[in-house]
């Protein structure tokens, strides 16, 4: 057996598959299907410092290989998240990490510090990329000056791992990237989305209510592959690799790109076992190629 | 309810129209608990563009041979593929999902009213009613006779009475308009069918004040109510159609009737 397990700042994984913001719920929903405790991490929703009803239905349509959603954030607010939420998940027997968004710095950084008080959470995934939400998101996320401004803000009031996720929809994502490890991340984790749109040629209208989405699943991956790739040459803090994860395979490629963890989205959806399966299967190819720690594998390509 | 990932066995394939293909499924172990008005998740394999599962509902369990049925319209690529199905194959689905339609106390006077393939759920629903000691009215449109489903089933549960747009069998005309509304009363109405019918089946239990719930078809792609894709407004706000329904009481809903 391998060693599978891998540190993300401070933060122990035992092994280095998460699941993605959005795709696994409060990880309660597949509790039925998967081990929770099998999963390196699980990130939850996001949560935003108010409540959000989202956009309105359509939020999703499937194209090839992949999905568009425009989900818009919809969640509870972080003060019922920490009062009826978090008494649900503290004692599943992996790392929690909460995905938080906001509109302003100050926003975030206000989410941010009610999660800090919350023990059993030892990291947050900041979205600085959600591209389905006006106010909010990848407004920061697509310029230096706004990404830098949202993690300064929220690296000051939280004192736990960082986690800073990306957006793909900009022209050098390793300059976001080099912005955010200066303000201080732990962590970068990409990609989010890409924006897309789909159209139903018969109505001629877009098949998304508010037009556009984020496009997921497996054709966003030589995009995410690539982008990786260069975040990891460009940053000394470990890269989260995400972005159309369907196997081990598909995971292996992420570790050899320069990730030294990854995350599994949409593949959720398709199969909610997929996350142990890829965890098996990484151990697997490990295995068979005689390579006696993940770490030996994460960055093999120049 | 607990859920389920199993590859269940094909074991029959048949064409009741052209446009349906009825699909029984088996498994070696006793099928779980199955609510009438739940769903399952079916992972379609070998369709070169589709990606999600398809959220069939479902039509009915049969206890004594362990099968459970799926009806399925065949709309695009992924339920064409489905229909291709053979005897002998696997097909992989997340089950029981969602909540099933409110059982109602015995003496109810039930009206289940089905267009198209909506008509699916309500033949494991009015079996459960029928072995209730209810008496229930099947109220079903199609559009022709030609388009009506599997009418004996339904016999052998309740009354069966049905409306079809040319006049073939039964009333012409819509289900709303089946004289049977203006002549019976009923106290509970379930409905399962395109959304012009169901809201103008929930149009007339809303001005005659009768419990109506409807099962909706909103387009989902995990099914267990975490993506949050296939959310309805309601008065609690959008909820997942998965996971809060897909049954609901239509004065959860916030249609405008």
């Amino acid at each position: 057996m391998s060693t599978l397990n891998i540190n993300i700042g401070d933060l122990q994984l035992k092994n280095p598959v998460m699941t993605a913001s959005g795709t696994f719920g409060y990880g309660l929903e597949y509790a039925d299907f998967v081990n929770l405790a099998d999963i390196g991490a699980i990130i939850v929703k996001g949560t935003t410092l108010h409540h959000r009803e989202g956009n309105d239905y359509p939020r999703m349509a499937e194209t090839p290989s992949g999905m568009l959603n425009c989900v818009g954030l919809q969640n509870k607010g972080v003060d019922y998240f920490c009062n009826n939420i978090y008494p649900q998940i503290k004692d599943i027997d992996t790392n929690v990490i909460v995905n938080v968004s906001g509109s302003t710095p100050e926003d975030y950084a206000e989410c941010a510090a009610r999660i800090d008080q919350l023990d059993k959470i030892p990291a947050i995934e900041l979205n600085i990329s959600c591209p389905n939400v006006k106010d909010g998101g990848m407004a920061f996320g697509v310029t230096r000056k706004g990404a830098a401004q949202v993690v300064k803000a929220v690296r000051a009031k939280y004192h736990k791992t960082l986690i800073v996720k990306l957006s793909p929809n900009v022209t050098d994502i390793t300059d976001i990237a080099k912005a955010v490890e200066d303000e201080g991340a732990d962590s970068v984790s990409l990609i989010n989305t890409l924006m897309g749109m789909a159209i139903d040629i018969e109505r001629r209208k877009p098949l998304l209510s508010i037009k556009t989405g984020g496009l997921s699943g497996p054709a966003v991956k030589p995009v995410a592959v690539r982008m990786v790739w260069q975040v990891a040459r460009a940053v000394r803090i470990p890269v989260i690799g995400l972005g159309g994860i369907m196997n081990a395979n598909d995971a292996i490629e992420f570790f050899m790109a320069g990730a030294s963890a990854i995350q599994i989205g949409t593949a959720n959806f398709i199969d909610p076992t997929v996350t142990v399966k890829v965890r098996d299967g990484i151990n697997q190819w490990l295995d068979s190629h005689n390579v006696s720690s993940l770490t030996e594998i994460i960055g093999a390509v120049d | 309810m607990k859920k389920y990932m199993k590859n269940l066995l094909v074991e029959e394939v048949s064409f009741p129209h052209q446009r349906y293909v009825l699909v029984k499924l088996t498994d070696q172990q006793p099928l779980p608990d199955i609510l009438p008005g739940q769903f399952v998740q079916v992972k379609v394999e070998g369709a070169t563009n589709t990606f999600l599962r398809r959220p069939i509902s479902v039509n009915y369990v049969d206890r004594n041979n362990n099968q459970l049925w799926l009806l399925i319209q065949t709309v695009g690529e992924g339920t064409r593929t489905l229909a291709k199905l053979k005897a002998g194959d696997y097909l992989n689905i997340l089950f029981p999902l969602g909540n099933g339609f409110t059982i109602p106390h015995t003496t109810a006077d039930i009206l289940l009213v089905g267009g198209g393939v909506g008509v699916a759920p309500l033949l494991y629903f009015g079996e459960r009613l029928h072995n209730n000691g209810n008496k229930p009215v099947f109220l079903l449109g199609a559009r022709t006779n030609n388009d009506l489903l599997q009418i004996p089933m339904f016999q052998q549960f309740g009354e069966v009475l049905v409306t079809t747009e040319d006049g073939s069998l039964g009333e012409k005309g819509f289900v709303t308009n089946h004289s049977v509304l203006g002549k019976r009363t009923f106290s509970h109405i379930a409905c399962c069918g395109p959304k012009p019918m169901m809201m103008s089946v929930a149009r007339y239990a809303m001005a005659n004040n009768i419990h109506c719930e409807v099962s909706l078809e909103n387009m989902m792609a995990c099914g267990i109510g975490a993506c949050l894709c296939c959310v309805e407004k309601t008065v609690k706000g959008n909820v997942c159609v998965c996971k809060e329904g897909p049954v609901f009481d239509i004065r959860q809903l916030t249609w405008e009737l």
